[in-house]
């Protein structure tokens, strides 16, 4: 499997919510990465992930399972996972594999922190 | 292949269906401002509900104006199975997709059929099924393409369907060896799919899956292809609140659909054998009187 091209870094904003910056590519390449910033961002007292897509370039099926699967942990943990920054296209994407029926989409950081604070 | 419908008629050019699809999925140089995503070509448009023509060799029945379905809306435990082949060194990653597109219903095992768009594999197609569940009942449902490019493509349920999710089929090099894999994430449909994946449903899944990955193998030239299987489970919780999904079952369908089939073929020979309906009676016999 080559080598992702993506970073994700995480920033916390308080105790409770996390925001993931993805930038790159999200294919199941890199669910390494993922999981290695989802267990940075769950540190403490987490309870809302917030996913910043503004740096995405390009997605592929196997990222979309990606989502998926990170989607499960986080509810295993009781987390609540949110996403802002999605392209037309991309929110398009998660509209017909009606993953936006479970990620709350936001179109910027504001509001998904707002809604995630709520 | 005798047991399909549709693509068999697709012609055996592999090359020319591999340049077709690699120009198609080729990286656009990715731009600043509006240029498309480089991966735009790959994605099926948004659909809210599938649409399907008729397809020669399947009864069709249980796509139409159904929703997709993936591991979220399912309700059984959500697994994850891999089933890999290794394809050796001469085989690249992209020729191996290419043959799996092209000729996708030849690799299923005897007695399934796979009714798909007669160029093979794209985004955005639905493929009709009539899958062998035992009694002489077929059990008709569907896939749409989600996605497809030079080295994956994704089929994505409907309603339904036995499970919720998608299926990717890729190929990649691990070292100088090309590995060809069919990944499935799914979830039971229902509460009734749950019981039968559990009580031999993924088993039957698993010798499929094989039995295709080794036919895909034979047709690639490898003298004795070996298909290695991993199951996980991704999360051991069922969704109750989607156990209404019963309502959409295909196999309860198909089974009221087979015994049905006599007196509904009866209805319509009987309706074609009618001279006229009264309305088109009285159209006739005006315009004969008008005459």
């Amino acid at each position: 499997m080559s080598a992702p091209a993506i970073t994700m870094d995480v920033r916390r904003i308080g105790d409770e919510v996390a925001v993931v910056d993805i930038k790159g590519e999200v294919t199941a390449a890199c669910e390494p990465v993922m999981m290695s910033a989802y267990e940075a961002a769950s540190d403490g007292k987490t309870t809302r992930l917030v996913l910043n897509f503004v740096g995405l370039e390009y997605m592929n099926s196997g990222g979309i399972g990606m989502l998926v699967t990170l989607l499960v942990r986080a509810n295993r943990q009781r987390q609540q996972l949110s996403a802002y920054g999605l392209s037309e296209h991309y929110r398009e994407i998660f509209e017909l594999t009606r993953l936006d029926e479970a990620i709350a989409i936001y179109d910027t950081e504001e509001s998904a922190l707002n809604g995630a604070l709520k | 292949m005798s047991e399909t419908a549709g693509p068999d008629r697709v012609r055996s050019a592999e090359q020319i269906g591999l340049s077709a699809r690699e120009a198609a999925a080729s990286p656009v140089p990715h731009a600043a401002g509006n240029a498309p995503p480089r991966d735009a070509a790959s994605w099926a448009k948004k659909v809210d509900r599938l649409e399907v023509d008729h397809r020669a060799g399947v009864r069709g029945t249980n796509v139409a104006g159904r929703r997709l379905t993936g591991p979220i809306q399912g309700f059984g435990k959500m697994w994850q199975k891999s089933y890999r082949m290794k394809a050796g060194t001469q085989i690249a990653p992209e020729q191996a997709i290419a043959t799996w597109r092209e000729h996708f219903p030849d690799f299923w095992p005897r007695g399934n059929r796979f009714a798909g768009a007669l160029t093979g594999i794209n985004p955005g197609d639905v493929a009709l099924l009539d899958l062998a569940i035992g009694g002489g009942v077929k059990l008709s449902t569907g896939v749409f393409v989600l996605y497809a490019d030079a080295e994956s493509f994704t089929l994505m349920t409907p309603q339904g369907h036995m499970f919720a999710g998608w299926i990717t089929f890729s190929a990649e090099r691990e070292g100088d060896e090309t590995i060809v894999q069919a990944l499935v994430l799914m979830r039971a449909n229902d509460p009734l799919y749950e019981i039968a994946m559990t009580f031999g449903g993924h088993a039957k899944e698993d010798k499929f899956w094989a039995a295709t990955l080794t036919a895909l193998g034979e047709r690639l030239g490898l003298p004795n292809p070996v298909v290695d299987a991993k199951t996980t489970c991704v999360d051991s919780k069922r969704q109750w609140r989607h156990a209404s999904n019963v309502w959409h079952n295909s196999m309860i369908r198909s089974v009221l659909q087979t015994v049905a089939a006599p007196a509904t073929g009866l209805a319509r020979t009987l309706r074609h054998d009618k001279p006229a309906d009264d309305k088109h009676g009285h159209d006739q016999g005006t315009a004969k009187t008008a005459a």
